[in-house]
């Protein structure tokens, strides 16, 4: 909402001086939040000239300018420029005559823009100044000619200072509406608020119209409405007022015109813009109808099965059963209380004026706006609610303006229907608001500031009832009313106290988990990053699927960016678009983690709830069950990427490429941090590199996948050929481990260490191999690693060497060499017997 | 070499000289080595004179023995002084010769790095974990009845639009990408039991287009506390204790009338930062108020008897606040410098 000083000063005391700042500061104080300050933006000297005589100049490049003499301070004085009181002026407008007073922009004025003014040469003249147009001013947007000031019905002397005659003077603060605060949406609820904020006096612009009485014979309005909302009837409060022999070609008032353009408004004509006006001041939305166009009388009902209709903006509507219509008896004329028709409209032709101020139901409102994409400035103020108990003052108040501003005759009755319920009055229980906020009120303040805010305020047994003012229908509970004591006693006064909250058992083991997995990756040299978690199509089919089987993804109705519209079901694909952002920056060595939710609906199920619970209420835990259940599975995932060199080359170090076996290592970092046990295994993936790829398990349950994408879809991506990558579900790898570990003694006996080399067939596992030494081995062997995989000389074509570092101990003695080399052949034997391995001498 | 025939004082002298010559002039333990062997090894000098004192009378025994053994006393002292200084200056040597260019060794390591809103939304849980709250999380994607119903968000209130919610196909389905962490909220009095102190943080997503100060994936931390007695001073001494965790002592909390569905009295909250780059100043950093009593009877809550607050930010306007980061799009970008800069702390 933009709201004028000079409009906010008719209604609440603004003392001399007071700046845009000053109101802006008061009204933060009560909830209504900065957005901006508006002004016309003009510095002077901007006068009012007369135009003297002027010579046509047709120009070489066709167009015709006007050499002009224009008067621009009274004769034998100097002008406002400190120049002649006749100005030498080139103008390319051609829509003025000789005796126009028009404004004139000396040379020293800035326009918006910003645009100095200053003498200068064009067309063979010099320019001493600018004729404006309307336009140039800030005042509208015709920039057909310059302005006359005659079209504003002005004639001021010549020199007269144009910005304070033409309200260009003034400036409008802008304040966020929230969406309860309907009333604010009006310079009548501004300016009680600004009354609230500072103390100042408030003058309710209501009271300035005097409602017309009801008249029988005022014009005929049936509210008929067969299909209420949530057992609201459509429009409770219908008022009419009818006002004869216009003159709509009258010009708005250039006072009218400034404040409409600070309040966002643009100019029309001038009865429409009275309406406007009108809607600004009080908040209370007006439609003014041609009544010569008007076919009987007025029914308002709701729409018909398919019932077409022209709104003001040309555009025609198919209309939904739910949508209110003003009817006459050619059929709708207005869609209720959201837009007019053209049929109906007024135009600079009208005479007589049937003006309408009604309240609509703010819920139909707001579907019939939704459903036809018309927010409309009515619309904006029916939907948050109107004060119901002003449609008659303001249909006479418009009256009034157009009697004084068009001419013409107000019709001395009205018409006004009015079935809007009474208010009910709010039990506020003494203590009440300070059990709240907090802050030990008296009841005085209590009582008080109720009563500022229009409250009728009643003592009874245990506390007061409260009727809440007609243009706050927000105000529903005894929270509001709390909050508006401690708003307008100030939200200062509330005191910090710390309240103790029971004894916390920290982060959940998960939590700590996630952490410590996040922490020890970033320690080891990973980089987390944070992607979007929006993907496409093929994202989800290609990564998001190990055997390429068809998934099912989470689309989003509305995606901001429809080459993605579905949640990612694999964190790789977001690790690719960092990893190439970062090639594209030249960072060419990249080791990426995240930790995120992938969305993993089953195919072939749907998701969701076609009905909702009411929200005020628990409801069953059937129903709680319900609603849990249709949504998708969300999984916290940790994907990793690596590519470029995991050690840079640096003296006495040659460069170490990445490569699945710094996947493997994120693995074991992840182990290492939740504690977990991932057995790895030779896996497929279809995104993956066919032989490098390995399959993760914890207890047998497979948990994602490590290795090197397959080459090609490396390449598409812009990315190296090699590109190791891991994907693992963390929340599962947390799940399936023990919480706590048991831990074994520590043995202290000597160690004896051997190695053990073995050949067998290529297509075994070594981890196999492996674990048949353990087994074999036996409860001496305390550590096994593999040291060497060899391939060549010495080794049958199809098969390889594996060479295993062991290391024995018993816990009671000391090994012999003997002993150690049992256990080993021991170890040995059971590989052989398994995958026929052979021992290498 | 000179075979001593008779145990002289220039005998001894002569053979004492030699060998504290040999000793000075060797320059490293291998020649020092080779010393030792020639002058106080089996063949020297002046082990053939101390071999003769058997042969010489009795009343000289103790004279001539005193000389040599005098003599061989100096020689192994020098040579044991000499042996020191050897090995002191081999060992310096060795230590020179490893000397390396410490500027010129580049890391094997690659630094790696948190991300920086991760970091201060595990510090935000510090802070409430260490006054006894615990940190809950939900689903992202998320049923609306959660997400808006149970929020006192009426399905036909301008509040619902001015969500800019994304909203799952078919939108009949009547789930959406969490606008706010408030559904966890509802699903924290669902679970848990009263009183309840819990911290949600986590991503939220609004159809916000993509610029310097708008995300449409963001992350949020909410908090509510449910118990008896709860007001809006609580409200006001819990925020003003965390921003004073996070910003120092002399940041402090400023609430001004605002409106949320879910939350009556409401408030958007301002904190005083008191090491703003621009001069310390107020600065607008969220939404919080007490719990609607509808809310609290969507979890089956009696408002009759309980109270409760809540409070709304977002880490990332945290984090460029506090950091001084100018453009939110640098967050989710991936580039690694800027994750990088920050390192493991925030």
């Amino acid at each position: 909402m933009r709201v004028p000083l000079s409009w906010l000063a008719e209604y609440v005391e603004l003392v001399p001086g007071t700046t845009p700042e000053d109101v802006h500061a008061a009204l933060v104080k009560v909830g209504l939040e900065e957005e901006d300050v508006h002004t016309f933006d003009l510095e002077g000297p901007i006068v009012v000239g007369e135009v003297l005589e002027f010579v046509e100049e047709p120009q070489s490049n066709g167009k015709t300018i006007r050499w002009c003499q224009v008067r621009v301070a009274p004769e034998g004085e100097t002008a406002a420029d400190g120049g002649d009181a006749v100005h030498g002026i080139v103008c390319g407008a051609r829509n003025f005559f000789v005796g126009d007073k028009v404004v004139v922009t000396l040379p020293g004025a800035v326009l918006p823009g910003p645009f100095p003014i200053a003498a200068r040469k064009t067309y063979g003249h010099v320019s001493d100044g600018m004729i404006a147009s309307a336009r140039e001013l800030g005042l509208g947007e015709d920039h057909d000619g310059i302005l006359r000031l005659s079209t504003l019905g002005i004639d001021a002397p010549v020199g007269t200072d144009a910005i304070t005659l033409l309200g260009l003077d003034d400036a409008a603060i802008e304040i966020n509406v929230t969406p309860d605060r309907g009333y604010a949406f009006s310079i009548r609820g501004v300016a009680r608020e600004y009354a609230h904020a500072t103390g100042a006096r408030f003058r309710d612009p209501v009271e300035q119209a005097v409602p017309a009485d009801v008249s029988d014979d005022a014009f005929s309005v049936v509210i008929d409405d067969a299909a209420p909302i949530r057992g609201k009837i459509g429009s409770s409060v219908f008022a009419t007022r009818i006002v004869r022999d216009v003159d709509a070609s009258r010009p708005t008032p250039a006072w009218m015109i400034a404040r409409l353009k600070l309040a966002g408004i643009r100019s029309i004509s001038l009865l429409v813009d009275i309406t406007n006006y009108v809607m600004l001041e009080l908040g209370q939305p007006i439609h003014g109808y041609d009544l010569d166009q008007l076919r009987g009388g007025i029914v308002v009902r709701r729409a018909t099965v398919g019932e077409k209709f022209t709104t003001l903006d040309g555009k025609e509507r198919t209309l939904h059963v739910e949508d209110l219509v003003v009817t006459d008896d050619r059929g709708p004329i207005g869609l209720g209380g959201v837009m007019g028709g053209a049929e109906t409209e007024m135009g600079d032709e009208t005479r007589n004026v049937l003006v309408e101020a009604a309240n609509w139901d703010p819920v139909s409102i707001a579907r019939t706006a939704r459903r036809h994409k018309l927010p409309s400035e009515a619309a904006k103020r029916y939907e948050r609610g109107v004060d119901p108990e002003i449609a008659a003052a303001a249909v006479s108040r418009v009256a009034q303006l157009m009697v004084d501003l068009a001419g013409g005759t107000a019709d001395a009755g009205g018409s006004l229907i009015s079935t809007a319920p009474a208010r009910e009055a709010i039990l506020l229980p003494a203590g009440f608001v300070s059990s709240i906020i907090g802050v030990e009120y008296t009841e005085d303040e209590v009582h008080d500031a109720l009563a500022e805010i229009g409250g009728v305020i009643t003592a009874v047994d245990g506390g007061f009832s409260v009727v809440p003012p007609a243009w706050r229908p927000d105000l529903t509970g005894r929270e509001e009313l709390a909050e508006e004591v401690a708003r307008l006693i100030g939200y200062d006064r509330i005191p910090s106290v710390l309240p103790v909250a029971p004894p916390g058992r920290g982060l959940t083991r998960s939590q700590r988990l996630r952490r410590r997995t996040a922490d020890t990756l970033a320690a080891a040299g990973s980089v987390e990053v944070l992607s979007f978690p929006f993907v496409s199509e093929a994202d989800n089919a290609v990564f998001g699927s190990a055997d390429g089987a068809p998934v099912a993804s989470v689309r989003i109705a509305n995606a901001l960016d429809q080459t993605v519209p579905f949640l990612r079901r694999s964190l790789v694909p977001g690790l690719i678009g960092a990893a190439r952002r970062n090639l594209s920056r030249g960072l060419t060595d990249l080791d990426l983690f995240e930790i995120g939710t992938v969305f993993l609906p089953e195919p072939g199920r749907s998701y969701g709830s076609l009905e909702l619970p009411a929200g005020n209420a628990k409801p069953s835990d059937e129903l709680l069950a319900a609603l849990d259940a249709g949504i998708p599975p969300q999984p916290r995932h940790l994907g990793a990427l690596i590519l470029g060199d995991t050690v840079a080359k640096q003296p006495g170090q040659p460069a170490v490429p990445a490569g699945i076996a710094d996947a493997l290592d994120i693995v074991r970092q992840v182990e290492l941090a939740t504690g977990a046990r991932i057995d790895v295994s030779q896996g497929s993936h279809r995104a993956m590199h066919p032989g490098r790829t390995a399959e993760l398990r914890v207890d047998g349950t497979l948990v994602g996948f490590a290795g090197e994408l397959l080459p090609a879809l490396a390449i598409e991506a812009d990315l190296p050929r090699v590109v190791a990558v891991v994907e693992l579900d963390l929340d599962a790898v947390i799940a399936l481990t023990d919480a706590a570990l048991e831990a074994r003694t520590i043995d202290t006996m000597p160690a004896a260490t051997q190695d053990l080399s073995l050949i067998v067939p290529v297509g075994v596992a070594a981890a196999e191999v492996a674990a048949a030494i353990r087994e074999g081995a036996g409860a001496l062997l305390e550590q096994l690693s593999i040291v060497d995989d060899y391939r060549g000389q010495g080794v049958p074509a199809d098969a390889k060497s594996l060479t295993f570092a062991l290391r024995f101990r018993a816990d009671d003695r000391t090994l012999t060499a003997a002993e150690a080399s049992e256990a080993k052949l021991a170890g040995a034997a059971l590989a052989n017997e398994r995958f026929g391995a052979t021992i290498r001498e | 070499m000179s075979e001593p025939r008779e145990i002289t004082e220039s005998a001894v002298q002569t053979a004492v000289d030699a060998a504290l010559a040999a000793i000075a002039s060797a320059g490293d333990s291998a020649a020092l080595k080779q010393v030792r062997t020639e002058h106080t090894g089996e063949k020297s000098a002046l082990a053939l004179l101390n071999a003769e004192l058997r042969n010489v009378p009795n009343e000289q025994k103790a004279a001539l023995g005193k000389l040599v053994g005098g003599a061989r006393g100096r020689v192994n002292q020098a040579f044991a002084a000499r042996e020191s200084e050897i090995v002191e200056a081999e060992a310096a040597a060795q230590l020179a010769a490893e000397t390396v260019d410490v500027t010129a060794l580049a890391s094997r390591y690659r630094p790696g790095a948190r991300h920086p809103l991760s970091l201060l939304q595990d510090r935000v849980c510090d802070v409430f974990t260490g006054m006894g709250w615990e940190v809950a999380e939900g689903p992202e994607v998320e049923s609306e009845w959660f997400n808006f119903d149970a929020l006192n968000f009426d399905a036909d209130h301008p509040a619902r639009a001015m969500q800019d919610t994304f909203f799952v196909d078919p939108p009949e389905s009547h789930l959406v990408l969490r606008t706010h962490t408030s559904p966890v909220q509802i699903r924290s009095m669902l679970e848990r039991e009263l009183p309840l102190y819990v911290l949600a943080p986590g991503r939220v997503y609004r159809t916000d287009e993509f610029d310097a100060t708008h995300l449409p994936v963001f992350m949020q931390f909410e908090g509510v506390a449910v118990d008896k007695g709860l007001t809006m001073a609580h409200l006001k001494g819990t925020l003003d204790h965390f921003v004073k965790s996070i910003f120092g002592d002399e940041a402090k909390i400023r609430l001004r009338p605002s409106f949320f569905p879910f939350t009556e009295p409401s408030a958007e909250l301002d904190f005083w930062h008191p090491t703003f780059k621009g001069g310390a100043r107020w600065i607008e950093w969220g939404g919080c108020g007490m719990m609607h009593p509808n809310v609290l009877r969507a979890a089956g809550i009696d408002p009759e008897v309980y109270t409760g607050f809540a409070f709304g930010m977002g880490i990332e306007r945290g984090l460029m606040l506090r950091n001084d980061v100018q453009d939110m799009r640098e967050m989710v970008e991936g580039d690694i410098r800027f994750s990088q800069q920050f390192g493991m702390v925030v």
